[in-house]
């Protein structure tokens, strides 16, 4: 009996009898002995840091631009040397995480929320309003992305004024909850079908209770994981779009901005090209390896 | 008679597909006494399962009705429905899909107490939680563990603590032993029959396992297409089986001592179990009987005693034959 005791306390250090360690706390124990996440984690926040307080990596201003400075070599605190047009590149690699990753939370955030609306109906109602809203999806699907969202930032962003952020978000947000929306769908639908779902309500359990307590919990793991992802997928789709000439314009200053910058004069100097794609390579893969190591801790079936 | 606790009558369900209507469960009439086991048994696909669910409320009956206490629950609604629902619960066949795998065991016997606020018992839901661990032989202090912490069969204990947690008279068990190994069986069948005599259950226990069912059952019904072929008590349906259907399972029962093997009675059965969709006409059984007449075809047989047999039987040729006998 003793032995048990010892036991149980040892894989619950934290709670009492009266508290049950939850779902966070437990994948948290799991996260915190995990390499990829600290490596995951650590670029997420040093990336946030940058777009929250540029000012704390770079004291040159990435407006300050010098023609007599074209295309120079590092000097000084520009330590990826100068662009095209004499901006420092590093100052304006660092000020560009702060569209890039607004823009791409935003767009996230929207997704995700018409994605979780729109699966969780479709998964939990069933019958003829998940065929409606699954044939919605279809129709979504059928859009070409490129052309859609080329149609659609244009559409948004015919105020010359702006800088294009808000345009951007809407357009990316609008187009990329497909995904999620599917993924969740079928997970309300596998979480719908299992036996303790029917146990629930046997107890007499109304709606909520079966939704929030049994089935999202359940179902939501894979949802977190495409969105992790679309992330990424936002991140490259803003400058995809600023590329292309439909996104980020004016004063703002991002990646996917500065990559079409100085796409054309990557001959002469690659640094400028180089340094921007790095960090959008290295903070999309940072997102996509932080949702599955938090897919893995959530899942208590791969422990 | 007031000790009956569970009854039903001609209940019926059927299931709407493109083809047809699937009659799973088509006219069952049961009758459950207080302390009392009934088993039922049938091969896979004889409504057995959609029975279960019948009588926890999981489905809608499409025709009949079930009484518990004399209540028939097609007509009570609001708090006196949620009352009598509560009277009866269910353990579920898998103990590794019928425990939410992102909730303490606390959490999972507990959720009958945040359903039910009015059957917390008065020391509070916590004690409550403990003491159902304890009487189903599960240590209290893992109240905080999580599921797939627990072995097979201590799940099971779970889903009957989580099943006791209102106080119910009635437990229906779903095959509650199919899914574990046949030590830990005996095991969970001892906890269900020494929780019967504490606590004054009555159980309706179906299964597809005949030795089991016999060692735990005081009447048994057999099932067959939805329907109930022969029903008695437990002497009466093992040792003077009277429809051919129910001695053909019998027979089929693995004899354990290895010299006896092949000295018994065996009856091999042609063919498969009807679409449920398009039962045969007349007798169910008909198609795969050996003593099948034309008229089988013509006149269901209903389940009553006949000449030759004294518990209730649901064939026109009914005749004991004791397929059971040791040489």
């Amino acid at each position: 009996m003793s032995d048990l005791n010892a036991v149980t306390t040892a894989e619950a250090p934290a709670t009492d009898a009266g508290k049950p360690r939850g779902l966070a706390g437990d994948a948290w124990l799991d996260l915190r002995s995990r390499k990829v996440f600290w490596i995951a984690a650590a670029l997420v926040v040093v990336v946030l840091l940058m777009a929250a307080w540029p000012s704390l990596f770079t004291s040159a201003d990435p407006g300050d631009c010098l023609l007599a400075r074209k295309n120079a070599g590092a000097s000084g605190g520009a330590i990826f040397g100068y662009d095209f047009q004499g901006c420092d590149v590093y100052a304006k690699t660092v000020y560009g995480a702060r569209d890039s990753v607004v823009v791409a939370i935003a767009a996230t955030l929207i997704a995700g929320v018409i994605g979780l609306f729109v699966g969780l109906a479709a998964g939990y109602a069933g019958g003829w309003i998940d065929a409606l809203l699954s044939r919605f999806i279809d129709v979504m699907l059928g859009v070409p992305f490129l052309l859609g969202a080329i149609v659609l930032a244009k559409r948004l962003s015919s105020d010359p004024e702006s800088n294009g952020v808000v345009a951007v978000i809407l357009t990316l947000g609008v187009l990329g909850w497909t995904a999620a929306a599917r993924v969740m769908r079928s997970a309300v639908i596998s979480a719908k079908n299992q036996d303790y779902v029917a146990a629930a309500r046997m107890l007499g359990a109304g709606p909520g209770r079966l939704m929030f307590r049994h089935i999202l919990p359940n179902s939501i793991s894979p949802f977190i994981v495409v969105l992790t992802i679309l992330l990424g997928v936002n991140i490259a789709g803003e400058a995809t779009l600023s590329y292309l000439g439909v996104g980020l314009k004016g004063d703002a200053v991002s990646w996917g901005l500065a990559i079409a910058e100085t796409g054309p004069y990557a001959r002469t100097a690659a640094a400028p090209l180089v340094w921007p794609s790095v960090f959008l390579a290295a903070t999309v893969l940072a997102f996509i390896m932080l949702g599955d190591a938090v897919r893995d801790a959530f899942d208590p079936k791969l422990r | 008679m007031s000790d009956v606790v569970l009854e039903t009558r001609g209940l019926v369900k059927h299931f709407k597909t493109r083809a047809g209507a699937v009659r799973a469960v088509d006219g069952v009439d049961l009758q459950l006494r207080r302390g009392e086991t009934l088993g039922v048994v049938g091969e896979s696909g004889c409504g057995k399962s959609t029975l279960a669910k019948l009588l926890v409320g999981l489905e809608k009956p499409s025709g009949g009705e079930i009484r518990v206490r004399g209540d028939n629950m097609a007509r009570l609604r609001g708090s006196s429905l949620r009352r009598a629902r509560r009277n009866i619960q269910m353990v579920m066949q898998d103990p590794y899909t019928s425990l939410n795998p992102r909730m303490t065991v606390g959490d999972i016997i507990g959720e009958p107490y945040d359903i039910h606020p009015d059957a917390v018992p008065q020391h509070g839901k916590q004690r409550a939680v403990q003491e159902l661990l304890d009487l189903v032989g599960l240590n209290p202090d893992h109240i905080n563990r999580y599921p797939h912490q627990f072995s097979g069969g201590q799940r099971q204990r779970i889903g009957i603590a989580r099943a006791l947690a209102l106080r119910p008279e009635i437990i229906v068990c779903d095959e509650p032993v199919s899914a574990l190994d046949v030590s830990i069986q005996a095991q969970v069948i001892n906890l269900l029959e020494g929780l019967q005599r504490r606590l004054g259950l009555s159980y309706v226990f179906i299964a597809h396992d005949l030795s089991v069912v016999r060692h735990i059952s005081d009447r048994v019904a057999v099932m067959y297409l939805g329907k109930i072929v022969e029903y008695g008590n437990q002497v009466a349906i093992y040792d003077q089986p009277t429809h051919p259907y129910t001695q053909a399972l019998l027979s089929a029962v693995p004899v354990p001592d290895p010299r006896l093997r092949g000295r018994r009675d065996h009856i091999m059965l042609s063919g498969d179990v009807p679409s449920p969709a398009d039962p045969p006409s007349g007798c169910r059984f008909r198609t795969r009987c050996w003593k099948a007449q034309p008229g089988c075809a013509e006149h269901e047989p209903l389940l009553q005693i006949r000449e030759r047999s004294p518990h209730p039987s649901a064939c026109h040729f009914a005749e004991i034959r004791d397929v059971m006998r040791r040489f």
